[in-house]
């Protein structure tokens, strides 16, 4: 898949069309994580719609979304960019040897205070 | 048997591109009566008419079909010029083959083919007519505004100056609406009160004006030029004619915590109240929730201070009946709520507001004498965050699809206001776009950032948040693409407006029509934008969509000429296709009188001749007057007596049969 068919795909498995938004930034001055984001909510929107996709790939900004849907919740237009961004995170693990969490590099971070419903989410984010 | 000429318009390249109008003239002298057929490049021009008049004239014809354009376009043009040579202009007929035909089909064969078929159905409509002569109905020479801010106060005092009768009907116990709570207009940041209460005092004191103030359209029934409706006076328990509104009373009342509705329920008032210094009528009236007499029977201060003895605690509703001949809406707007914007905290915090709340924050006559000092501790904001599209332009439950128009040009007054007053105080902006179409309107906006300098961020706020006494602001700035923070002590909101909710009861009151953001839709977007699309209603100010001052003025006076041109007319002409019921086949059910809108149909008891058997019989009867064609009675009767003249069943079957063929 070349990078316009990738954007393409990011948008219809993602459902979202980023032709709707308004360009009024309210999805990235929602985001909670926005000193650690490289990229934030409004340029995966702003990226996918105008063929700038390699940048996010390249980044390593889409595995730093909390996913808090603050961005989903605060959008005027409906864009939905957290579901983006996800679509974003998958279309990277499932690349060949592409998983960021290894079952056997959880037993190392366990701790009594990690919610297991953490850890099944987790492996949900960054493994295919 | 009828002589019909069929003529067919190309529209220039419209019909002509997608239909092959030759063909179609060739096929229409197949048809059963048809004796003549032409075509012709523009039909609705002086010689295409002059095409058909000589067709009448010459060919003896007692029928037309039009192959054109929708009937709404020129139906009335042909129509005129049949009548200008003797036909009766119910004898002709309009096919649509461009709406329906030439605009929506692409292939020649396809679109040509379809025309035929809808020439056809004319002409077999045609075969059927008959000729058809509208009454006259006598006009009332009183209109009826309902609604007193400024458009209505400005339509009213335009018909007024015509020289007829006019009524506003005011639900608020002032007129004077949403400008009167303002404090400066733009683009001339002259003083709102200013300029509006001497047009109050004018509708006042003109001798042609009646206002019903703490009134309400009850119902509405009739028709163009005959309207009566019935307008309920809410009670006072003041009585207006003695009342010399001195404001004594209001002093005197123990009840003052109710919250102040003029100022936008930043301060309290008293259980009886005049709504502001220069209300028009200037009469006191009584808030029964929040009045001592009324919850505890006891009190009774203000009957004792009033010395013109106007207090009058057993007042009731009155309701009034009144003739119109037309009608004006110009219910306005109100601010949305914005309890579902939770993260700009507007329910939490005081010092959130609306541009309305500042704007009375701001006015001499405010909560705070005109000076501008937070609502929390009543200290003077050194930083302040404006907000704009606040539930505009958005597509969640909560928001407004459309642009409010207003908000960029007051949040820019607003801005320049504070910074010409309070020099110290540092103003930031948020928008997604600045809109400033009109007259020395980007020159204001240009004033306010050159001259005054105020901070434009392009970006919307994703968050305010309460944090050590400050409000903290989460926004974006996308020209420098981060997320910045701010620490302000007074948030201002541009929130939505939206129609008043009297505005959707109305349109149903009226049988007019309402768009899905409940503004009244106007009878054509471009050409006909003061009409409602039911005759004799009118539209003024924003019930009808979003508007600033100078625009709804211009409107205003729009509505008012559309009034006084109908007011001048003694006779209306009637719309001659109306109802008719026949009483061999009528059996009383009175399922038509039961469906009929505008209550045309009453019963009567007739004596009948039903061959050779004379009877009398309870029959349906149509006052076509009253009358408007739309036929469900048509619809409902059982029997099939019910027909609508130039509508008739039989004309509706033979097109249908004629389309199938």
């Amino acid at each position: 898949m070349d990078l316009s068919e990738q954007a393409e795909n990011i948008k219809r498995i993602s459902g979202v069309d980023t032709k709707k938004c308004l360009r009024c930034g309210k999805c990235t001055a929602s985001c909670p994580n926005y000193e650690d984001m490289e990229y934030h909510p409004h340029q995966f929107v702003y990226f996918i719609e105008n063929g700038y996709l390699d940048r996010l790939l390249k980044s390593d900004a889409a595995f730093r979304c909390m996913t808090c849907f603050a961005c989903v919740e605060r959008c005027p237009r409906d864009v939905k960019p957290a579901k983006l961004i996800e679509a974003v995170r998958l279309t990277l693990v499932r690349q060949k040897d592409s998983n960021r969490l290894k079952p056997y590099d959880i037993i190392e971070n366990l701790n009594a205070d990690l919610p297991q419903q953490a850890i099944v989410s987790a492996m949900r984010k960054y493994t295919k | 048997m009828q002589r019909i000429g069929v003529f067919i318009c190309w529209c220039g390249s419209n019909i002509a591109a997608t239909v092959d109008v030759k063909k179609v003239a060739a096929a229409a002298l197949n048809e059963p009566g048809v004796v003549f057929s032409a075509d012709y490049q523009y039909m609705c021009s002086a010689s295409g008419q002059g095409l058909v008049k000589d067709a009448i004239r010459e060919k003896g014809l007692t029928g037309v079909v039009v192959c054109s354009c929708s009937p709404r376009m020129h139906e009335a043009t042909f129509r005129k010029a049949a009548e200008s040579c003797g036909l009766n202009p119910y004898m002709v007929e309009i096919a649509n083959i461009r709406e329906h035909c030439s605009w929506i089909h692409k292939d020649v064969a396809e679109g040509t083919e379809k025309a035929v078929i809808l020439m056809r159905a004319a002409v077999a409509k045609v075969n059927l007519n008959q000729s058809l002569v509208a009454g006259k109905s006598d006009v009332v020479k009183r209109a009826l505004v309902i609604g007193g801010g400024i458009a209505g106060i400005q339509t009213a005092l335009d018909i007024a100056e015509a020289g007829y009768e006019v009524d506003i009907v005011e639900k608020k116990p002032t007129i004077g609406g949403k400008m009167a709570q303002l404090d400066k207009t733009f683009p001339t940041l002259d003083c709102s009160a200013c300029i509006l209460t001497p047009k109050m005092v004018d509708a006042a004191a003109h001798d042609k004006i009646k206002i019903y103030s703490y009134s309400e359209v009850e119902s509405v029934s009739g028709f163009v030029g005959n309207f009566t409706a019935k307008i309920r006076k809410k009670a006072r328990f003041v009585k207006e004619d003695l009342c010399t509104g001195c404001g004594l009373c209001t002093e005197k009342c123990p009840s003052r915590k109710t919250p102040n509705e003029f100022n936008e329920g930043m301060n309290t008032r008293s259980a009886i109240y005049i709504p502001f210094a220069q209300a028009v009528p200037k009469y006191a009236v009584i808030d029964p929730a929040a009045c001592l007499h009324f919850k505890t029977g006891k009190c009774g201060l203000c009957e004792r201070t009033c010395d013109a003895k106007a207090v009058d605690y057993n007042q009731k509703d009155e309701t009034i009946e009144r003739k119109y001949g037309a009608i004006v809406v110009a219910t306005g707007y109100n601010v949305i709520k914005l309890d579902n914007f939770g993260e700009y905290g507007y329910t939490e915090n005081p010092d959130v507001i609306t541009s309305l709340e500042l704007e009375r924050i701001m006015n001499a006559a405010g909560p705070t004498g005109g000076a501008l000092l937070r609502p929390s501790d009543k200290t003077h904001p050194q930083k302040i965050v404006f907000v704009q599209c606040v539930g505009s332009r958005g597509q969640r439950p909560c928001d407004k699809p459309y642009c409010s128009k207003i908000c960029c040009m007051y949040t820019a007054k607003h801005a320049m206001l504070i910074r010409e007053k309070y020099p110290d105080t540092e103003v930031y902006v948020f928008y997604i776009d600045v809109r400033t179409p009109g007259k020395n309107f980007e020159e204001f906006y240009r004033r306010a950032v050159e001259q005054y300098g105020v901070h434009y961020v392009k970006g919307q706020v994703g968050k305010v948040a309460e944090n050590a006494g400050k409000l903290r602001v989460y926004g974006s700035d996308l020209l420098m693409n981060e997320q910045i923070v701010i620490d302000a002590d007074l948030v201002v909101l541009a929130a939505a407006i939206e129609p008043d909710e009297s505005a959707k009861k109305i349109a149903t009151m009226l049988t007019t029509g309402i768009d899905t953001n409940n503004f009244l839709t106007e009878a054509h977007p471009k050409l006909r934008p003061v009409e409602s699309a039911t005759a004799g209603i009118f539209l003024s100010g924003v019930c009808q969509g979003p508007k600033d001052i100078p625009e709804t003025v211009s409107q205003a006076s729009a509505a008012a000429v559309k009034v006084i041109g109908l007011l001048a007319k003694d006779q209306i002409t009637c719309n001659p296709c109306v109802a008719r019921s026949d009483e061999l086949l009528c059996n009383g059910c009175s399922s038509c009188e039961k469906v009929c809108p505008y209550g045309a149909i009453t019963y009567i008891d007739k004596e009948v001749n039903d061959h050779g058997k004379r009877e009398v019989r309870r029959i349906a009867s149509v006052n076509e007057a009253v009358c408007q064609g739309c036929g469900a009675c048509t619809v409902a009767c059982p029997s099939g007596a019910m027909d609508l003249k130039g509508f008739t069943n039989k004309q509706i079957m033979a097109e249908v049969d004629a389309i199938c063929r």
